[in-house]
């Protein structure tokens, strides 16, 4: 397994790439660098809706799971006082998983449009209690107190810049080679033909029940980090359905083709939204539709499928 | 091996200086004559046409009015300390993280000398820890969380505008002397922070103004934006309450509007209103009379006909002229709060005999008493970053003679008699049924 890790040019490129993420942080301006970091966090949801869309579904309602994990930093923070990075995203990762567990009985069952409603269905469940229920802020949410790593309370953003860099080298790593196991590799071949599979030998609920928890998992640690990052946590930027939509909106125009896919796309996203606010403040909702149409239109594959272009092109010429 | 590792090495460096040149897109530094501010209201979703558009406009207004030296005296010296404002508009829409991140972007980024604004309660929450955290000067002009400010000491935040509890006690006051016969009440209110808040303080200050009334055990909380309330309807129909209040706002109140009128809500219940205000203009003539309705403050509709104050009357007056309709209660909050930083410039700047740096301006905002478009202004709560001022209610008449709406009866109630004496906090003062309250 390690040896294939080795020779697996994609663990290079991310574990080379995020390196030079981690490093260069130091000395980018803060803006770029918060930018980067609400990118990156949110590149980890992301990452798992790009497991499940290689399988055919697609979630619009996995801010749920990104509301608990982002929740799960702040009441372990308000309740038990817990600021340590590594006990948070735990929380945020356990209680993320568990919910996706149970309900991914569920899930399983349905594919296409029933799948992604459903889904919505299930976060908007979550929204309406924490709307109501004035003990978990309501609306107005509370804050979160500052990260600490294994009792180091860093004084600057680069620790936790690097931390969430780290963080997000490992989700990549971790789903590049789940991806290269036999359940992994089954992920296509769901899409496309379901009954062959189980003619094969596999359980396709199973194997979508796996990919789910996994995608809730991740979700949850992508709301933590943007928890972490924030320093809020509030359900109409955490869990109300327009958050799943920006979600499966990254994910369309990042394109299914890498896992380092994701992070590049939340990234683009957090500066075009950045920029978008800035031209256009009564309009920025327009120039952020505008592009994906545009991407839709021209980069039916994504982003990353324009990287792969320029990359061939020239491998050809040289 | 060592080839791997070399090559390795090269394309760490290789995309190290992609993101170092990245890193050097630096923002340039604003010139001593213009200062750059950030303005922060609703510009799309549903709270944009009630609440950011009118909150916008009056910001717009008076910005361009100093910046030109227009303002009436004793304003009318020309720019904030000297320079003129160039104001970046931001939306507030999406909640109070993503706010976080548009803040960070705006003071990091595009290097504002100062923030003014926020509507949202959540916004102004989530904004305040970052605005200490990053040491800009912040300026909340419309937003009513007691919490703000007494739940932790701030060092870079200000408000202009009273809070929430303020507003809800001179609600029940106006109640308690206008129509002490009704000594029952329900509320509706939108299931979310705002509309909690607005029915817990006004049934507090209800039970100690007037030991003798009751609430309803039914209070309606539909979900917000529901825009159907029929059942609801209903059941406050069947209550025996005479006295429904309200915090509604937007399109909900207008839906509720329309819908209790059909029904004959309004002729059975006293409606109490808290920021009804916008509602009226939108429905003309089919927005009922008798309905108890305040501004939070002497905005909006109480103070239209009222031409007494020449601040006031400039306002109301450019304000129509401009826009053609008539300055709403965020119009006044926002030309508050951008006239309030203006004041502070100027008097750090005549105390500097120059540009004044961010400490000197705080400092000359600290405590300040001042006369705004909404008449006196005085920044004695939280430290001296908490504005109070005299919150009104009247009812509402169609003015049939200029076929406008119009309000009667309009009661005002000083800053000191609807708000805690500095050091004590708002809902512990309301439980103490106001103690040392200086009313008229």
């Amino acid at each position: 397994m390690i040896e294939t890790l080795k020779k697996d040019k994609t663990v290079r490129w991310i574990i080379l790439g995020f390196l030079a993420l981690a490093i260069t942080g130091n000395f980018m301006e803060a803006w770029v660098q918060n930018n980067i970091m609400f990118g990156l966090a949110r590149g980890l949801a992301v990452l798992g809706l790009m497991v499940l869309w290689r399988t055919g579904l697609i979630s619009f309602g996995h801010a749920l799971y990104f509301g608990i994990g982002a929740y799960a930093v702040g009441l372990v923070d308000r309740n038990l006082g817990i600021s340590d990075i590594f006990l948070r995203l735990i929380f945020a990762v356990g209680a993320s998983a568990f919910v996706g567990f149970l309900l991914g009985f569920i899930l399983r069952k349905y594919r296409g449009i029933f799948f992604a409603m459903l889904n919505l269905a299930f976060s908007m469940v979550l929204y309406g209690i924490l709307v109501k229920v004035e003990s978990l802020g309501s609306t107005d949410g509370f804050s979160v107190s500052q990260t600490t790593i294994l009792g180091w309370a860093p004084e600057n953003k680069y620790a936790l810049f690097a931390a969430i860099v780290i963080a997000c080298a490992i989700g990549a790593v971790l789903v590049q080679c789940y991806l290269k196991t036999a359940l992994g590799s089954l992920t296509t071949a769901i899409r496309d033909n379901e009954l062959r599979v189980e003619y094969l030998g596999f359980s396709v609920a199973r194997a979508i029940h796996v990919k789910y928890v996994m995608s809730a998992g991740l979700a949850g640690a992508s709301g933590a980090l943007l928890a972490m990052a924030l320093g809020q946590v509030d359900p109409d930027s955490m869990v109300n359905w327009p958050v799943s939509g920006e979600l499966v909106f990254i994910t369309v125009m990042a394109g299914p083709g890498s896992v380092i896919a994701p992070f590049l796309g939340g990234v683009v996203f957090e500066f075009l939204r950045t920029y978008a606010f800035e031209l256009a403040p009564e309009a920025w909702q327009l120039i952020v539709g505008g592009t994906l149409l545009g991407i839709i239109f021209f980069l039916p594959m994504g982003l990353w499928s324009l990287l792969e272009r320029i990359w061939k092109r020239r491998g050809v010429s040289s | 091996m060592k080839k791997l590792f070399t090559r390795g090495v090269i394309r760490v460096s290789a995309l190290a200086a992609c993101c170092a040149v990245g890193a050097m897109m630096a923002g340039t530094a604003s010139a001593k004559d213009s200062i750059k501010v950030g303005v922060v209201t609703f510009l799309t979703g549903p709270a944009a046409g009630p609440f950011g558009v009118p909150g916008k406009n009056g910001a717009e207004l008076v910005i361009d009015a100093i910046n030109a030296g227009t303002l009436p005296a004793p304003h009318n010296s020309k720019g904030f300390g000297g320079a003129t404002m160039e104001p970046v508009f931001i939306d507030e829409a999406g909640g109070g993280a993503k706010q976080v991140a548009e803040y960070r972007n705006l003071v990091e980024k595009q290097n504002v000398d100062a923030v003014i604004g926020y509507i949202s309660s959540g916004s102004c929450m989530a904004i305040a820890p970052v605005a200490d955290e990053l040491q800009k000067l912040t300026i909340m002009s419309v937003c009513g969380t007691p919490r703000l400010f007494e739940e932790k000491p701030r060092s870079h935040v200000f408000r202009t505008q009273g809070n929430a509890v303020g507003d809800s006690i001179a609600a029940a006051r106006y109640m308690v002397e206008m129509f002490p016969k009704m000594k029952s009440y329900t509320g509706i209110n939108q299931n979310y922070a705002w509309g909690q808040d607005s029915w817990k303080f006004y049934d507090l200050a209800m039970k100690k103004l007037d030991p003798a009334s009751q609430a309803s055990d039914k209070p309606q909380f539909p979900k917000i934006f529901s825009g159907q309330y029929s059942a609801e309807i209903s059941t406050m129909l069947l209550d025996k309450a005479p006295v429904v209040h309200t915090s509604f706002w937007d399109g909900d109140i207008e839906a509720f509007m329309l819908q209790g009128l059909v029904r004959g809500f309004f002729q059975q219940k006293k409606l109490v209103s808290v920021v009804g205000g916008s509602a009226v203009d939108s429905l003309g003539k089919k927005f009922p009379d008798g309905v108890v309705l305040g501004t939070r403050g002497k905005y909006g509709l109480l103070v239209r006909e009222d031409m007494s104050d020449p601040l006031n009357a400039w306002f109301v007056t450019e304000y129509k002229k401009r826009y053609d309709v008539y300055p709403l209660g965020p119009s006044y909050q926002y030309a508050k709060a951008i006239l309030y930083y203006k004041l502070g410039m100027d008097k750090a700047a005549k105390a500097a005999g120059g540009s004044p740096n961010q400490d000197q301006v705080m400092s000359a905002l600290k405590n300040m008493k001042f006369n705004s478009f909404d008449g006196e202004v005085s920044m004695s709560l939280g430290e001296g970053r908490q504005a109070v001022h005299p919150v009104g209610y009247g009812i509402t008449k169609w003015n049939a003679k200029k076929g406008e709406p119009g309000i009667e009866k309009v009661k005002y109630y000083g800053a000191e008699c609807i708000n805690p004496p500095a050091g004590t906090l708002s809902e512990d003062w309301l439980n103490q049924g106001m103690p040392g309250a200086k009313c008229n």
